[in-house]
């Protein structure tokens, strides 16, 4: 009797645990068949608002709703379905779909000036078993004519636009106040200065210099500073009569850095002195690059070595072998997550824009200087405009949105 | 004209690229997928300049017996081998019925086998070099010699502690806010994060900088000279 009575509490626990299960988990809505004569059809999404997308090339249209006051966790409302019309026409056809609690859909399929009617359906799909056995849905009024268009200015860039501008002004101002003759201070950056520091010893120790210019192409802003101060180095080394050897990773590289190195042991007066193969590619693949690298710095030991461009996860690998076989080495990248493995490795880092500036430093050329200076105040409205910023939100003044780039 | 000519296409070029950025409009948006496009080419074309050059230094290097005349005879073996297999296998996946790709697996060394049991591992240990190199790095680096590199020792230690479920047993009698975890990551998102983005926007500014020279013509050492 006992035992019976256990069975009966116990199935009776776990058809309610079982029951209660099945509703909290009912996505989305298997319904008894019993409710589906008195399935309720959701109220239609209000506020529909069908305009052309902003900032585009045009063929696109966005609609946005407000959601059907169905739009609840009771999940009456599952979707909403937006259907389209060309203007003077009935035909609607379905262009998207979002899911509840969702506010628009855009539409990428329009032709521009053609004048476009839509209306959303907010729609509930009654499933059973998986398969959809009825659909109810309640169109919004028909909303529009929409055309789509296309903008000649990208309005949510203008933010950038007017730092661009900024900057870019103060750049060609110091430049052209080089022009006229003023002379700036610029800071001393402990890389650059060693640079003929570190040619000098490869100089004093008869042994070569490496040069390695990153793994990325000439489509690199990095790339081509790394090449500017290239030529800067190798018109020393060649003055020193150092052999400078520049193994690349990208052919397009090894063209401009033949160049380049060709025409500073001209404008170093020593032409013969070059040699055809100072300038070598080596493989464009990432890690046989840092392979063949380590080969050569381990087999003949280079005094010196550049590591200055665009590096990736190889940094580390070349800057200890580098380290290992005891060449002084200076490295500089714009990658802020290569830069701790140079810090570690290299005798001196160029971080950023001292990379950047590294060319202006060398030639000491008062036009490159100037671009420095203007670069400098640039810097600092930068500073001034962060620090405003950051009062102004402390004191619930949202300006945030002012510096979103999109 | 050896000068000028290059730098009128790169004033023209660089400044087109910029007003695109801000004109969505067409033809302005479709610039940037029209020379990436030309890029590509160029690059492409450009390869063979790279493999000559390496197949007649290898090559120089043998004729002359230097010393490192067995490596440069193995790159020239290697380059054949995968050139030979790679046109092989892609040929005779052209020809048959139905075509396959040269990549697909198929029995025997093709190219497909040479990537992935020759190339990839290679590549593969070569990643993997990288574990034992930020060890070395990090022990010179976390050296207590001066102030900033004391800082830099407890900093790292701190993390590398937090970041490991030890750190949040050993000072799990402390409330959660101060666990070894959330200090790790205090240190990370606040003042890493801070250093990075200090770093980021001076890297931002020298492009724009740089890139300006290079597009007034200011900046011509990349064109062999001054």
């Amino acid at each position: 009797m006992k035992v019976k009575a256990f069975f009966l509490i116990s199935a009776f626990v776990l058809s309610g645990f079982v029951s209660g299960f099945a509703q909290e988990s009912a996505e989305p809505i298997p319904v008894e068949n019993d409710s589906l004569t008195v399935a309720e059809t959701p109220a239609p999404a209000t506020d529909v608002v069908a305009k052309d997308t902003p900032n585009d090339a045009g063929g696109s249209i966005t609609v946005t709703w407000d959601l059907s006051p169905d739009d609840t966790t009771k999940k009456i409302v599952t979707k909403y379905v937006v259907m389209r019309a060309e203007e003077g026409s009935d035909d609607f056809k379905e262009i998207g779909s979002q899911v509840a609690g969702k506010r628009s859909v855009t539409d990428n399929e329009v032709v521009d000036g053609v004048a476009y009617i839509y209306k959303v359906l907010a729609t509930r799909e009654i499933l059973q078993d998986d398969a959809i056995i009825e659909v109810l849905s309640s169109p919004s009024e028909p909303v529009g004519p929409a055309k789509s268009t296309a903008q000649w200015f990208n309005m949510s860039r203008l933010n950038i636009f007017i730092g661009i501008i900024i900057l870019c002004g103060a750049i060609i101002y110091y430049i052209t106040a080089a022009r006229g003759g003023k002379s700036f201070y610029i800071r001393k950056i402990a890389g650059i200065v060693e640079v003929e520091n570190a040619v000098g010893r490869a100089t004093e120790m008869g042994k070569a210099i490496y040069y390695v210019p990153g793994i990325n192409d000439m489509d690199d802003v990095q790339t081509l500073a790394s090449l500017t101060i290239l030529g800067k180095v190798a018109e020393i080394a060649a003055q020193n009569d150092t052999r400078i050897d520049v193994p690349v990773s990208r052919s397009m590289v090894m063209v401009t850095a033949k160049e380049i190195v060709k025409e500073s042991y001209s404008r170093a007066g020593r032409p013969e002195a070059h040699q055809d193969d100072q300038v070598r590619y080596l493989t464009d693949d990432q890690f046989g690059y840092a392979a063949a690298i380590d080969g050569l710095f381990v087999r003949e030991k280079p005094a010196t070595v550049f590591l200055i461009g665009a590096f990736f996860a190889e940094s580390l690998i070349m800057a200890e072998t580098g380290n290992s076989i005891g060449a002084i080495q200076i490295a500089g990248t714009a990658q802020p997550s290569q830069l701790p493995f140079f810090v570690a490795a290299c005798d001196y880092t160029l971080i950023g824009e001292e990379m950047f500036a590294a060319s202006a430093y060398l030639s000491r050329e008062p036009k490159l200087l100037g671009s420095l200076k203007g670069q400098d105040l640039g810097k600092a409205v930068f500073l001034f405009a962060i620090v405003i910023g950051i009062i102004l939100e402390s004191f619930g003044i949202p300006v945030s949105n002012l510096f979103k780039v999109q | 004209m050896r000068r000028e000519i290059p730098i009128a296409i790169t004033f023209i070029v660089g400044t087109v690229f910029i007003i695109a950025y801000f004109i969505p409009h067409y033809p302005f948006n479709q610039f940037e997928n029209w020379f990436n496009d030309w890029f590509a080419i160029v690059a492409a074309f450009a390869i063979w300049l790279g493999a000559l050059n390496l197949l007649k230094i290898s090559a120089i290097k043998i004729f002359l017996k230097k010393t490192d005349q067995l490596h440069a005879a193995l790159i020239i073996i290697s380059f054949l081998v995968m050139i030979f297999y790679g046109f092989y296998n892609g040929f005779s996946g052209i020809m048959a019925n139905p075509p396959y790709s040269y990549r697909d697996p198929a029995p025997g060394i093709n190219f497909s086998w040479l990537y992935d049991y020759v190339y990839s591992s290679l590549s593969a240990t070569m990643f993997a070099l990288l574990a034992f190199f930020v060890a070395s790095a990090s022990y010179r680096a976390f050296r207590a010699r001066n102030f900033e590199a004391t800082l830099l020792l407890v900093a790292g230690f701190l993390v590398m502690l937090g970041r490991v479920p030890v750190g949040d047993l050993i000072t799990q009698w402390l409330p959660r806010d101060y666990q070894l975890s959330q200090l790790a990551n205090w240190i990370m998102n606040i003042l890493n994060t801070a250093g990075q983005r200090a770093i980021m926007i001076g890297i931002a500014l020298g492009l724009v900088s740089t890139s300006l020279r290079i597009i007034l013509g200011l900046e011509r050492a990349y064109l062999g000279g001054d």
